[in-house]
């Protein structure tokens, strides 16, 4: 069984669909996150992207379809043909091996950037508080914030906040990152920062989804590019690809507006 | 071109202007009569009514205040005003907290309960809810455990299990708890959502959530109202006579003066009292605030604008040349 893990994919969706209400926003999408791939899903706004990544980590239920992380399906349990849902309690601990990054941060701002990392390997790991701070600095000097430590959120710049943001979310050494467009509430100026960052991280093996409007960091990050518009995946492949030879009508006329 | 030819006008015509010192401006101050007349006269008036006070009314008997002042009756029942103020004050606030986390609950039969008991609770006056407890032990005259419909397993009498003291914090208690319900409300629902996602999606639990992101966040809302109803809570307590429990401040001021036939000294000792204790739960109060604003106070020096962020706005030559590179190239380039 062991062996075989390797060879699952990291993140599977299969016929996957949600709707709120009687608004379809995700209709039947299929795709598939390898070991350590790096995918950035692209598109114009309402096309569904920001929706998908909160699917998988089950922000939102979804309607039809499957879901699976890492082989196992999110947020239900199946036995024999029957689907149960899951107690809040397995849910959440599906959720500690995914890291997700926020538009806006989410930073809690009544503790410091040190205590916004070890909230959740205080209240969740095992081991010596002084040992989770040593992980925890360690953490923020990957991010290049060490010397930031003890500031609070509101002290800090846009682009300080999002990198806090991260370190947090790697806190509980998750093996699937998702970024809901991590840079899209940056000044302009500030968002060099944040995606040196993350391109770090992809370069260091972390599997990562990425929804952004940074097409720069797609061709060069990316292992492959999702183009999504109406709740569908319109187009999917190499970045370079994509970028320079799209495929579809529809694919042409949005690069052509963000390009 | 134009450009170019703008930025060298720019800097040249910049020079001479840019660094002459203003003229500070000496203005002379507008006056403002009616502000003085009207503090003068207020001031006029406070003394006449002190001075009053202090001499021309024997009914205040000032001597009579100063002997009862630190009288050990009313010292005692200061202090249980003080205590049917703070255990009533926290059963309150864990069953405000309790009730607000029901109304805000999707089961549907748990949220109508909180609606009721905030109806019932905040729609009848605190006195007659503290009459009605007085009763209780009249009505129900024991308690007893055991399976409906059948012999008690035991069986307590009300009157020895409630003393009018507990009876009086149940009352209390319970009718703080429906004001204390919606402050709770307030603050909870006046976290942004993304703090309960970002939660959420590091893996804690509902508890965990509440305990260490929403909560403590709330708490800024929730703390100056609630400093309100405990200030307020300390004066509901002079109604408990109406249990009747009259050991309380007001109960044994009113006691007393109905023995010396003096009742106007006995309420400045009450009020006197009173003043004291609220004085020290603002205090309190204050640093309470003062913890909870962790994160939200001033921004230290780091996103103060640094030298070269500041200089993009000051008029200095570069200023100047943007200017001129606004307007026509000719302006900038006049002198």
């Amino acid at each position: 069984m062991t062996e075989t893990r390797a060879d699952i994919p990291m993140v599977k969706a299969e016929a996957l669909s949600k709707s709120f209400g009687s608004n379809e926003v995700l209709k039947s999408i299929s795709l598939e996150v390898k070991r350590g791939e790096v995918l950035c899903l692209v598109g114009p706004s309402g096309s569904g992207k920001s929706t998908f990544l909160r699917c998988i980590n089950h922000l939102e239920t979804i309607n039809a379809g499957r879901l699976w992380v890492d082989g196992d399906l999110v947020g239900y349990r199946q036995h024999g043909d029957k689907i149960y849902e899951m107690h809040p309690k397995e849910a959440a601990k599906q959720r500690r091996d995914i890291g997700m990054v926020f538009q806006r941060f989410n930073l809690f701002p009544h503790k410091t950037a040190l205590e916004n990392v070890m909230l959740a390997p205080t209240l969740l790991k095992k081991g010596h508080r002084a040992a989770l701070q040593t992980r925890a600095m360690e953490l923020l000097a990957r991010v290049g914030l060490e010397d930031r430590h003890d500031y609070y959120p509101a002290h800090l710049s846009g682009g300080q906040q999002q990198r806090v943001a991260i370190a947090r979310a790697l806190a509980m050494d998750p093996k699937l990152m998702l970024f809901d467009e991590p840079t899209s509430a940056l000044d302009p100026e500030l968002v060099g920062e944040v995606l040196d960052v993350m391109k770090g991280l992809a370069e260091s093996g972390m599997t990562m989804i990425v929804v952004t409007h940074e097409m720069g960091f797609a061709r060069e990050v990316a292992d492959t590019l999702v183009f999504m518009d109406g709740g569908v995946v319109v187009e999917q492949g190499d970045p370079v690809e994509v970028l320079s030879n799209p495929q579809r009508e529809r694919t042409k006329a949005f690069l052509s507006k963000v390009l | 071109m134009t450009d170019t030819n703008a930025r060298g006008a720019g800097s040249e015509a910049s020079h001479p202007v840019v660094h002459a010192e203003p003229e500070a401006i000496q203005a002379i101050k507008l006056r403002h009569p009616w502000r003085n007349i009207f503090a003068v006269v207020l001031v006029l008036i406070a003394a006449l009514f002190l001075y009053d006070t202090a001499f021309n009314r024997p009914v205040y008997n000032w001597a009579e205040v100063g002997k009862y002042l630190f009288d050990t009756r009313i010292l005692t029942g200061a202090g249980y005003t003080l205590q049917l103020t703070v255990y009533s004050m926290i059963i309150a606030i864990v069953l405000g907290v309790t009730v607000a986390v029901m109304r805000l609950s999707p089961n549907p039969v748990v949220k109508a309960v909180a609606w009721v008991y905030l109806w019932l609770f905040r729609g009848t006056p605190v006195y007659v809810q503290l009459v009605f407890w007085g009763l209780v032990p009249t009505i129900y005259k024991s308690i007893d455990l055991g399976i409906p419909f059948t012999e008690a397993f035991v069986s307590f009498s009300t009157k020895d299990l409630l003393s009018y003291f507990t009876l009086a914090v149940i009352g209390l208690a319970l009718n703080e708890a429906a004001y204390m319900a919606e402050i709770v409300r307030a603050g909870l629902l006046s976290v942004d959502k993304g703090q309960d996602e970002a939660a959420v999606a590091l893996g804690l639990g509902w508890w965990h959530t509440m305990s260490h992101v929403i909560l403590p966040q709330a708490m800024r809302v929730i703390i100056p109202p609630t400093g309100n109803e405990v200030i307020s809570m300390l004066k509901t307590t002079s109604l408990v006579t109406a249990v009747p429990f009259t050991l309380d401040l007001y109960g044994r001021a009113r006691d007393i003066s109905a023995v010396t036939y003096q009742p106007v000294p006995m309420l400045i000792v009450a009020s006197v009292w009173y003043l004291v204790v609220t004085s020290i739960l603002m205090v309190g109060q204050y640093f309470l605030e003062k913890h909870f604003a962790k994160g939200v106070g001033a921004r230290p020096d780091v996103q103060k604008p640094t030298l070269q962020t500041s200089a993009v706005g000051v008029v200095g030559p570069t200023g100047a040349a943007a200017r001129g590179a606004d307007g026509s190239g000719g302006a900038g380039g006049m002198p």
